[in-house]
């Protein structure tokens, strides 16, 4: 699960965790297994800034191709 | 008939000629107000220009109406230019005008303030039609010109900021003729390969006319028509296009745009720390709050008050042992008294003690007399006393009657 969860959706759980959390109602055993997952979430997103690697392209007739911008 | 006659054809076809002739009015800019002014379906404008004094008529056909950028409007004042020439037919010379300005501002200033007012009122700019730029893309387009400082300026940005995302660059002219339907063109193709989550469409500063592009109805539809979200980013600062009234967001340059565009990754780490603290916090709290409530419950049944607890039961049960032990011996002692009463009458009707009076009893045969009926004389007959038995004869029997009955 860990190896598929997208950036966008582990920010969310992040978030979520952090509202249950917030809610003093949480059953204590349920908090320590959200406060587990909340650290492994925050290393996944962490990791996906550490990593990311931005394709740039431009679109032409063959598709999309490699961009560099000209430098000045 | 005289000789010097001309048909009507005639002199309107020589005037046609002399007027042609001349260099003047072979090419002529006249200022005038617009008045009678009708744009035909044939698509020519017909119109009369006009000072204090006097009217021209005038005409403009269609072929040169394409490259006027504001609709002709009664009472406005413009600087014509054309030829002057005989409509034969008519018998009237008139203007053909191949050009038209405003006079004082320009002509692109009045088609901008058409364009912006029509649109509007259209719903063009309405706030409830605007989208929400999504926080976090995954792939970003740039509709511009894929050379030129803007598209640098919009990728060095984004890649600065935010990497995580795609840049895909869709090419469009962006200024010269046919520019405007280019980005439209473009526009509606990132829409429709649909795999970006904005759309950053815009070109660096220039003239009005260099940004013209920008300012046309053609652009201004594409952006409203966008499914994905539009970021407008034309010019500098100061420039306001029509394109910027109708896209999501207007940017005030390609730079500004590509930061509104995604966020800072130290933004985004600082923003990921702070719901980490968040959930830090959270559960130190719910743990803390625990060990209050443990505490607060731990005080209630204090050891103390345990034992005294115990204490109290325990006198309790030793009174009520006590009470009981009272009862049971003072029954005893009644039973006691009851029992040497019993004994005392019982030993009251003891024969023994009867004999100890001087009483006897009789026995025959091992049984006991009771009348001397049972008795014959002669029998033998024995006697119980108190010390003793006798054993004797009966000699005698006589009846008597010892009491009434």
């Amino acid at each position: 699960m860990a190896e598929k969860v997208t950036f966008e959706n582990a920010l969310k759980r992040l978030e979520e965790i952090a509202e249950k959390l917030e809610n003093p109602a949480e059953e204590l055993d349920n908090a320590v297994k959200l406060y587990e997952e909340g650290v492994k979430l925050a290393a996944i997103c962490n990791k996906y800034i550490d990593e990311a690697e931005q394709k740039i392209t431009i679109l032409s007739k063959s598709g999309e191709q490699n961009f560099v911008p000209e430098e000045e | 008939m005289k000789t010097n006659t001309l048909t009507v054809s005639q002199v309107n076809t020589y005037l046609k000629g002399l007027i042609e002739d001349d260099v003047i009015m072979s090419s002529v800019w006249v200022k005038g107000e617009i008045s009678n002014f009708k744009h035909h379906s044939s698509g020519h404008m017909y119109m009369t220009l006009k000072d204090s004094d006097s009217v021209l008529k005038a005409v403009m056909f269609k072929g040169n109406t394409f490259k006027l950028r504001f609709m002709p409007e009664d009472g406005m004042v413009v600087l014509a230019h054309g030829r002057i020439s005989v409509y034969e037919q008519g018998g009237q010379y008139q203007l053909y005008i191949d050009g038209l300005e405003p006079d004082g501002v320009g002509a692109l200033y009045i088609a901008y303030e058409q364009l912006k007012n029509r649109l509007e009122a259209e719903g063009y700019f309405s706030l409830e039609h605007k989208k929400e730029i999504p926080q976090l893309p995954k792939k970003i387009a740039v509709v511009t010109s894929p050379t030129g400082a803007a598209v640098r300026d919009i990728i060095n940005v984004i890649s600065r900021r935010y990497p995580l995302c795609d840049i895909c660059v869709y090419p469009a002219l962006v200024q010269g003729s046919g520019a405007a339907q280019d980005i439209a063109r473009a526009i509606s193709e990132v829409n429709k390969i649909g795999d970006c989550d904005t759309i950053i469409c815009g070109r660096g500063g220039g003239s009005l006319e260099d940004l013209w592009a920008f300012n046309e109805e053609v652009v201004a539809k594409a952006i409203y028509n966008s499914d994905i979200p539009v970021i407008s980013a034309v010019g500098h600062e100061t420039d306001y296009t029509i394109a910027d009234f109708v896209a999501d967001l207007r940017a005030p340059t390609p730079s500004a745009a590509a930061e509104l565009a995604v966020i800072s990754v130290l933004d985004l780490k600082g923003y990921i720390s702070g719901v980490q603290r968040r959930i830090n916090f959270g559960c130190k709290k719910m743990i803390d709050d625990k060990i209050m409530a443990l505490k607060s419950v731990c005080g209630k049944i204090s050891v103390q008050g345990v034992l005294n607890g115990y204490n109290q039961k325990r006198m309790y049960i030793d009174s009520v042992l006590k009470d009981i032990e009272g009862l049971v011996s003072e029954k005893l002692l009644g039973l006691r008294e009851n029992l040497s009463v019993s004994l005392a009458k019982l030993h009251a009707l003891s024969p023994i003690a009867v004999m100890a009076r001087g009483y006897a009893a009789i026995f025959k045969d091992e049984k006991i007399v009771k009348s001397i009926d049972d008795i014959n004389e002669g029998d033998n007959i024995k006697l119980y006393l108190k010390d003793g038995a006798l054993y004797t004869n009966v000699t005698k029997k006589e009846r008597k009657q010892w009491q009434k009955k």
